[in-house]
């Protein structure tokens, strides 16, 4: 059996978090009535020109400094010629020769804990480009329905280099880059809402061939399951093609994720020359290096650095650093907790955030930013465990009370419900003694050489303690009284 | 370099013009005029001359990003030929 190797460049379409288009000062809301937002320049009425918007650029710059790339001193807008009914003027503004971002990479993570491994993803370049508007096929007597609100939304395209190997790594680094877009405020990555798209273009050779294999692009992948299957089916399609002796032809497909198949779409001979040329309406995009240095002083702490950071300022593992540095709102949530909390109690912060409040969150399908337990309550619960006020038990019952509003802070709750932990070895030993006079039969069955006889007897005294004493206490003192 | 008249019409067919046979013809040996003009400058030394993307030696101004249109779709659609439920209406067009 012939060995295959998978290769994959992905294209993302990330919505720019501004206010207004690209070229136009149009509301780009989501959900707004047909029509409502397009203006003169949007729906290309005669004579009206487009200005471009700063904001737009501003998002752009961000990406360029967050990535590593070049941020173009100039960069030139081009026409990107087609028809089509939502694209109202005949050509979409892009860039084509000179975008404003070159080069770039994007680290990802592979594995989980002790088989964690990262790769780097190198970016080809970023431009900024107007999105086009929705065809509605629904019937409208036997005709298309055109809304324009959608055209002249701003969309930053993020191209990669053909790194990729696996489907495995193509749904990696679309998260991260999904993160990453998040964390420095350029774009609200909802993927329902076709805030964030991708389209994969994948190929397969022979292992050890240096020449790429012709490659099938899959268009508008908008979750990263449907990525992920889209590219396992692709591969394995062709794969299959090809030793049935068949030939790939370079095509654009679609994923169905009904049947989990891709699909060609009905191929348009022409449709890849789309005749570029500098836009003549506008003049050449000039940044210069007090802007860059305006932007990079106001970046927030990136995400490997933050990561770093935490392994380093709180012992914490790679791992563990890499799951709380997932999106900003974790990591402030984290470090605020930590705050709280105290340092010496970080990896107990991290264990409560990245398990105990991800899990509760996640049942109720909220964002951290939703917690009705704030970090500063959290942290104050962690304190109230670090110094054995409360057993891990008692700790999540806190946990949920608070989830429940029941109380202001952990300590409200430990003192209204009576909570508080028994580390009194003196209280301790005074029910430990009851509970082995009233356990006679186990005590002799232990005495006898069964150690499960033990756990019943701790279990007995949990139990007297109504949880409240700590198990390892308990347990050393039930040896020394049985020893 | 000169065009052929295949080349003529693909490029109608791009543009979505429509041209006929003697139409092609005669654009043909217009394209091919301006051509020739092209390669008469081509002629020119241009080395160490930076490249510009447009006629004006200026930078694109910038708009602040604040929005600025009020929803006219009412005036805009009364001059539409078709229109329902707020969409501009065109012959279907699958792909």
């Amino acid at each position: 059996m012939k060995q295959w190797e998978v290769v994959i460049g992905i294209e993302t379409h990330a919505q720019l978090l501004t206010q207004s288009k690209i070229f136009s000062g149009s509301s780009i809301a989501f959900g707004a009535q047909p029509n409502t937002q397009a203006s003169a320049v949007d729906i290309a009425l005669p004579g009206v020109l487009p200005v471009l918007n700063k904001g737009a650029v501003e998002c752009a710059i961000r990406f360029g400094l967050a990535v590593g790339g070049q941020v173009a001193p100039k960069s030139v807008f081009a026409r990107k010629n087609y028809f089509y009914p939502d694209l109202p003027k005949g050509y979409q503004i892009s860039q084509y020769e000179l975008p404003v971002v070159v080069g770039g990479k994007l680290a990802i993570q592979l594995g989980q804990g002790e088989t964690l491994t990262e790769k780097t993803i190198n970016l080809t370049r970023a431009h900024l480009e107007e999105d086009a508007g929705k065809s509605l096929h629904e019937d409208f007597h036997g005709k298309s329905g055109i809304d324009l609100n959608r055209a002249g939304t701003p969309l930053l395209e993020i191209v990669t280099e053909p790194d990729m190997r696996s489907s495995a790594e193509a749904v990696a680094y679309a998260k991260a880059l999904h993160a990453l877009a998040r964390w420095i405020g350029i774009c609200d990555g909802n993927m329902q809402e076709g805030s964030f798209r991708c389209d994969a273009n994948v190929s397969v050779r022979p292992l050890g061939q240096k020449e790429f294999g012709t490659r099938r692009e899959i268009k508008n992948l908008n979750s990263f399951r449907f990525m992920q299957q889209a590219i396992d089916y692709e591969v394995q399609w062709q794969i299959a093609t090809i030793e049935d002796g068949g030939r790939i032809e370079q095509a654009t497909v679609l994923f169905d994720p009904e049947t989990g198949e891709t699909r060609a779409m009905r191929s348009k001979e022409d449709a890849h020359d789309y005749r570029y040329f500098p836009d003549p309406d506008l003049l050449p995009l000039i940044i210069d290096r007090d802007w860059i240095e305006r932007s990079r002083a106001a970046m927030p702490e990136l995400p490997g650095a933050k990561r770093d950071r935490f392994v380093a300022e709180y012992a914490l593992s790679v791992y563990d650093a890499t799951t709380l540095t997932a999106s900003l709102d974790v990591a402030n949530y984290f470090e605020a907790t930590v705050a709280a909390a105290g340092k010496a109690s970080a990896k107990l912060c991290a264990n409560w955030v990245s398990v105990d409040l991800a899990a509760r969150l996640n049942k109720e399908g909220r964002e951290t930013g939703e917690s009705p337990v704030s970090a500063a309550q959290l942290g104050g619960l962690v304190a109230r465990i670090a110094d054995n006020t409360l057993s891990n038990n008692i700790a999540k019952k806190v946990f949920e009370a608070l989830w429940n509003g029941e109380g202001q802070s952990a300590d409200e709750i430990i003192e209204k419900q009576g909570l508080r932990q028994i580390t009194d070895s003196g209280a301790i030993e005074t029910l430990i003694d009851a509970v082995l006079a009233a356990n006679a039969a186990m005590v002799a069955e232990f005495r006898a050489g069964k150690e499960k006889a033990f756990n019943a007897l701790v279990g007995q005294a949990m139990k007297a303690t109504k949880g409240k004493a700590n198990p390892q206490q308990v347990n050393e003192l039930l040896r020394r009284k049985l020893g | 370099m000169s065009l052929t008249l295949e080349q003529v019409r693909r490029v109608a067919h791009l543009a979505r013009i429509e041209v006929s046979d003697a139409e092609a013809q005669t654009t043909l040996g217009h394209l091919n005029g301006i051509f020739a003009l092209i390669e008469e400058m081509q002629a020119v030394d241009t080395n160490g001359v930076e490249p510009m993307a447009h006629a004006q030696d200026l930078a694109q101004r910038l708009r602040a990003d604040r929005v600025t249109e009020e929803n006219r779709r009412l005036a805009f659609q009364a001059v539409a030929p078709e229109t329902e439920a707020g969409l501009y209406l065109v012959p279907k067009v699958i792909e």
